[in-house]
């Protein structure tokens, strides 16, 4: 089926979008959720399950202390309240990756509820503006196992032979996050979207609950969007776009809902509240099988376990364990540096905040290792296609790199060098400048030489120098550093030079 | 106490997953409607002010450490696989999406 | 010595203490009965649906080495038990009476079963059963039923008629039941055995194949009380597996049960629930209730009329909750990952797998439960249904709470009626249903509950049993009064009622 596809700029004009965001994570305990089963990422298919996760008869379920004390401060972090008394619930549905045929999970009674999460995003103006986004709730559950499709064309499960199921992540803890209703953010909301699910991961990364890893499933996204005319006030039907598993794509898929909803509604149709799958490869949305029986899955509370009541005094002591909000450690740390709010959210961008924060405790001064962070090894992180934690640089590298320079020893140019030789393994900066023989020569005879040799060469230019136009005295520099293959210290060259020709 | 029609034992079966033939429709949909008439007969019997009763003996907080205990072997996991292969439970294709 | 199968489990204990006997010996009796009388599903008691014969003497054969290197694990070391087929047994058949479990070996030990092993108690097999629990009579079994040893052409109560049948029977010094309605008391009383269901979270439930539970509770199957009392005290206690199990030690059954037999009740105050007896009861069990309800004034008790106005909404509250409970618990049985799989023609998917599977594995009971579960928790009907019956439940449990600050302990009769025709009740649910009127209350509100043998009823010679209900975490309760009855009641009829039943002829298999 071709979908109608509005200009984002025309469905804002006709159009109020609603979002609501429904964000899974998967905690990073030892052991899972209701049994002592581990949670490693990657172990060979069904070596961590016993008869609890597997779901064989008369195995029982016993919760995780550690998953609940996650939960609660991952609530506390969200602002919200924490209940005083909640259970678990059964949510009964079949599916072959389900091992009881039935979801153990929170229903009425979540474990968290009622909070906010403020979000900034920059508008094209590079102004900043801060979203709040209220939290309905956040509940503990379980989550499935994977299944591996077999025959039919692409591993898809479409068009499949058969099935192959691992329960190893069947009963990993999960929380369930999600957002009331965001309104009114109007040509924003791809962007509040995005923002509040990086927001959200940099909470739970500060929390040290989860990996969120999205690409390997630890943090998982749904998207709810719904169009309303605009200045209605009313809400519109919704869809819910699973699979949005990268920020970018949240971004995406709320843009290419957008769009595809305002199709409908103009060409005189209803959306279908329905669920929908996100496609990474090409951004757009397809619908999901609607199945008779979706939405009754027969809640009633776990039977085989027993009411959680968190007492206030263990709340008020998760709560003293919380780390300090991103949104006031940035600020905290912008005064600290001096930053300008661009350098802040170009740090911030780059996701070099704590590379940053590590490097300056590692001696650097705020704008060097700003410098090295976000010119030179983002680049490099771009080039290699990873995350600019993963580069191979450590912060405690970065900050010796600049001692070198500090010292004189090498200059930024050489130290381009010295970073090389570390995302290559070559050893400390020091190994490396020695290794590859990177160190600023201060032999000043040769340099007098190579000055003096640069002059003969250039003839009009050292005229030029000669009449006063000091800054054509770069051309000299350049051609002084060419001979000297960058192992000279550029100023100590301008001194030399002016000196001959003034 | 509204009888509970065939297409609606149907629809139980289908949500309960059982191929009910029509001849099992024929016998159990009135049994069931016996049975629903007789329990229909605790409604009101309780005021809104009584709470609900989920486990007779009142426990809360019942939590076990962060610990790894043994799991099964891949053996002991697959034992009573109807189908296995590579160490999986093989099932029959899959209708439907991920959940 | 004189037959070993006749012998209690604590005069087994205390013959195997005292070297007059052995494991071996003890154990082989007790096969070879089984092989004389309990033939299959056509004839014969039919309690057992696996005997494990070898693992049996093999256990045994340990005890013995064990007693003879003066290391007993337990007083009851060497003493053998069978086990109810809902409870999980590593290496050992559990099928739960089903079709749709047959041929399933867990790989796990249920607690109570590794507290069994652990204690040195060698297991003879898995007892049949009303299928996944589900009933009253042990008809629902998918293997043919169990008949009762009084009178094979009548049921042995249920669901767990096979426990109940094997020890009626002489096939088991003891046995573990499960009761989630009366699945152990109600067999009990038309056995003429001793059945206790613990207090809710007293045995741990960790391997029990659930059917509702809320509602479940493993428990102890006699012929004596005291015999009760020390398999009890076994299979108690707090089990961190099981997060509904009270984080209490288990204790002072065994005393109780000691002290109870001296006969002496006085200080004793006794309710009769009102609400359980009358119209529709059967005269001859009504007629023995009274007698050992004066029994026990004679012994010192003060009896007085308890009236429990909600136990009326107890049978409907019931088949609500366990269907609820129940239709979500036998979900996991989709031919996934253990149990049969049925695959019909063409190339269907999982999902016409699980659905012709559950067609052929469930019986009749099980698909009627599954769909009123269905139904009660359904989107719209929760409120009416579901919720409802658990605010009556609350009800219930406080006109026990109120009950309990009058009387000490409560009774009744068990059943309704003596042991039915087999065939009888199988197609009609309801008055199925109600041969548990008496026995539910306890599970609704978790308080424990014994029943012991009141005698035979007049009317068709067969037994009846007494119930005798404590408050929570007052098991210790039940052994004192249950004792004192049986004590009474034995000396009064110059032996055990069991001795009047009929001896049972050989089958062949």
């Amino acid at each position: 089926m071709t979908e109608t596809l509005i200009p984002f700029d025309e469905v804002i004009e006709k159009f109020d979008p609603a979002l609501g965001l429904e964000v899974h994570v998967e905690l990073n305990t030892n052991t899972k959720m209701f049994c002592g089963c581990p949670t490693e990422f990657g172990a060979e298919p069904n070596t961590q399950v016993c008869p609890t996760c597997l779901g064989l008869p008369g195995a029982m379920p016993v919760v995780n202390g550690k998953a609940v004390e996650s939960a609660i401060r991952i609530g506390l972090a969200m602002n919200c309240e924490i209940a005083e008394w909640c259970r678990f619930a059964r949510k009964n549905y079949f599916y072959p990756d389900m091992p009881k045929n039935f979801q153990t999970s929170q229903y009425d009674e979540p474990i968290a509820f009622e909070g906010y999460l403020d979000v900034d995003i920059q508008t094209a103006a590079g102004e900043t503006e801060t979203y709040r986004v209220e939290i309905e709730r956040a509940h503990m559950e379980e989550d499935t196992g994977k299944s591996l499709h077999v025959g039919g064309s692409d591993g898809r499960i479409h068009g499949a032979e058969y099935s192959l199921v691992d329960y190893n992540r069947a009963g990993i803890p999960l929380i369930e996050i999600v957002t009331k209703p965001i309104l009114g953010t109007g040509d924003k909301a791809p962007l509040v979207a995005k923002a509040y699910v990086a927001a959200l991961r940099e909470i739970l990364l500060g929390l040290g609950v989860s990996d969120v890893r999205m690409e390997q499933g630890s943090m998982r996204c749904d998207v709810n969007l719904s169009l309303a005319p605009k200045g209605s006030g009313v809400l519109g039907t919704r869809t819910e776009t699973k699979n949005v598993n990268s920020l970018r794509s949240v971004e995406r898929a709320v843009r290419y809902e957008m769009s595809r909803h305002a199709g409908v509604l103009l060409g005189g149709g209803a959306v279908l509240q329905e669920t929908r799958h996100f496609h990474e490869d090409n951004g757009t949305t397809s619908p999901g099988r609607v199945k008779s029986d979706a939405e009754d899955y027969r809640y009633f509370p776990e039977p085989d376990l027993v009411p959680v009541a968190p007492s206030r005094e263990w709340v008020e002591e998760l709560r003293s364990t919380l780390p300090e909000p991103p949104a006031v450690r940035r600020a905290r740390l912008q005064k600290e540096w001096g930053f300008s709010d661009l350098e802040m959210r170009d740090t911030v961008g780059a996701g070099a905040l704590d590379l940053v924060e590590q490097t300056i405790a590692a001696g650097a001064s705020p704008q060097a290792a700003r410098k090295w962070w976000l010119a030179e090894l983002s680049r490099r992180a771009n080039d290699m296609g990873v995350d600019l934690s993963a580069v191979g640089v450590t912060p405690e590298q970065v900050a010796a790199v600049q001692a070198l320079v500090d010292s004189g020893k090498i200059n930024d140019k050489l130290a381009r060098q010295v970073f090389d030789g570390l995302v290559a393994g070559e050893g400390t900066p020091e190994e490396i400048v020695a290794a590859r023989g990177l160190e600023i020569v201060s032999d000043e005879g040769a340099l007098s030489a190579a000055v003096d040799k640069a002059i003969a060469d250039n003839p009009d230019v050292a005229d030029k120098i000669r009449d006063g136009k000091v800054a054509a005295a770069g051309a000299l520099i350049g051609a002084v550093m060419k001979e000297m293959r960058g192992q000279a210290d550029a100023g100590r060259v301008r001194e030399l030079i002016l000196e001959k020709l003034g | 106490m509204p009888e509970i029609s065939r297409d609606e034992v149907a629809h139980l079966a289908d949500l309960a997953r059982i191929d009910l033939d029509d001849a099992e429709l024929d016998h159990l949909a009135p049994q069931l409607n016996v049975i629903l008439e007789s329990v229909a007969s605790i409604r009101g019997v309780a005021g809104d002010d009584v709470p609900p009763t989920s486990h007779p003996i009142p426990l809360t907080n019942v939590f076990r450490e962060d610990v790894i205990t043994p799991s099964l072997t891949p053996e002991q996991a697959l034992s009573g696989a109807p189908e296995a292969e590579d160490g999986r439970f093989r099932v029959p294709r899959i209708l439907g999406d991920e959940q | 010595m004189s037959d070993l199968t006749r012998k209690t489990a604590a005069e087994l204990a205390d013959a195997l203490a005292a070297g007059e006997t052995t494991s071996v010996e003890i154990t082989q009796v007790h096969l070879d009965r089984i092989a004389a009388v309990d033939g299959d599903a056509t004839a014969g008691v039919h309690a057992f649906l696996h005997v494990d014969v070898e693992g049996a003497l093999e256990q045994a054969r340990a005890s013995d080495e064990r007693r003879a290197a003066g290391r007993p694990l337990h007083l009851l070391d060497g003493v053998p038990i069978a086990v109810k087929d809902v409870l999980t047994t590593q290496g050992l058949p559990t099928t739960c009476g089903s079709r749709i479990l047959e041929g399933w070996v867990p790989p796990y030990d249920a607690t109570v079963v590794t507290k069994v092993k652990a204690a040195g108690l060698p297991i003879l097999g898995k007892t049949n059963m009303d299928e996944f629990a589900m009933g009253s009579s042990t008809e629902h079994s998918a293997y043919g039923p169990t008949r009762n040893p009084w009178d094979q052409t009548r049921i042995p109560g249920g669901s767990g008629g096979g426990s109940a049948a094997a020890v009626a029977s002489y096939e088991a010094p003891l046995a573990l039941g499960t009761d989630t309605g009366g699945s152990i008391r109600q067999p009990g009383a038309v056995t003429g055995t001793v059945g206790v269901k613990p207090t809710y979270g007293g045995v741990s439930r960790y391997g029990l194949v659930a059917l509702a539970n809320s509602l479940d509770q493993v428990g102890p199957v006699t012929r004596t009380v005291l015999d009760s009392a020390l398999l009890h005290e076994l299979i108690g206690g707090h089990d961190p597996l099981d997060s509904t199990s009270v984080d209490q030690p288990v204790g002072g059954l065994v005393d109780a049960a000691r002290q109870g037999a001296t006969g002496d009740l006085a200080g004793l105050k006794v309710g009769v629930i009102k609400e359980l007896a009358g119209d529709g009861w059967q005269p001859g069990v009504m007629a023995r209730f009274q007698e050992t309800v004066e029994l026990l004034t004679e012994l010192g008790a003060a009896v007085t009329e308890i009236s429990c106005p909600t136990f009326v909404h107890s049978l409907a509250t019931y088949y609500l909750i366990l269907p609820a409970e129940c239709s979500s618990n036998l979900a996991k049985f989709d031919a996934m990952r253990y149990g049969l799989r049925v695959v019909p023609d063409g190339d269907p998917s999982a999902e016409a797998v699980m659905k012709a599977t559950r067609d052929a594995g469930f019986g009749d009971e099980v698909k009627r439960r599954i769909m009123i579960g269905t139904y009660a928790l359904s989107s719209g009907y929760y409120d009416a249904y579901y919720g409802q019956a658990q605010k009556v439940r609350t009800l219930i449990a406080r006109d026990f709470t109120a009950a309990f600050e009058q009387v000490d302990v409560l009774v009744s009769p068990t059943s309704p009626t003596t042991a039915f025709p087999i065939g009888e009740k199988v197609d009609d649910p309801l008055a199925m249903y109600l041969q548990d009127l008496a026995t539910i209350p306890a599970n609704l509100a978790g308080v424990p509950g014994i029943s012991v043998p009141a005698g035979l009823a007049e009317e068709d010679g067969l037994p009846v049993g007494f119930q005798v209900l404590a408050p929570a975490l007052a098991d210790d309760r039940l052994y004192r009064v249950g004792a004192a009855v049986e004590a009474a009641l034995t000396s009064r009829w110059g032996g055990h009622l069991l001795e009047k039943a009929p001896v049972l002829e050989g089958v062949v298999r």
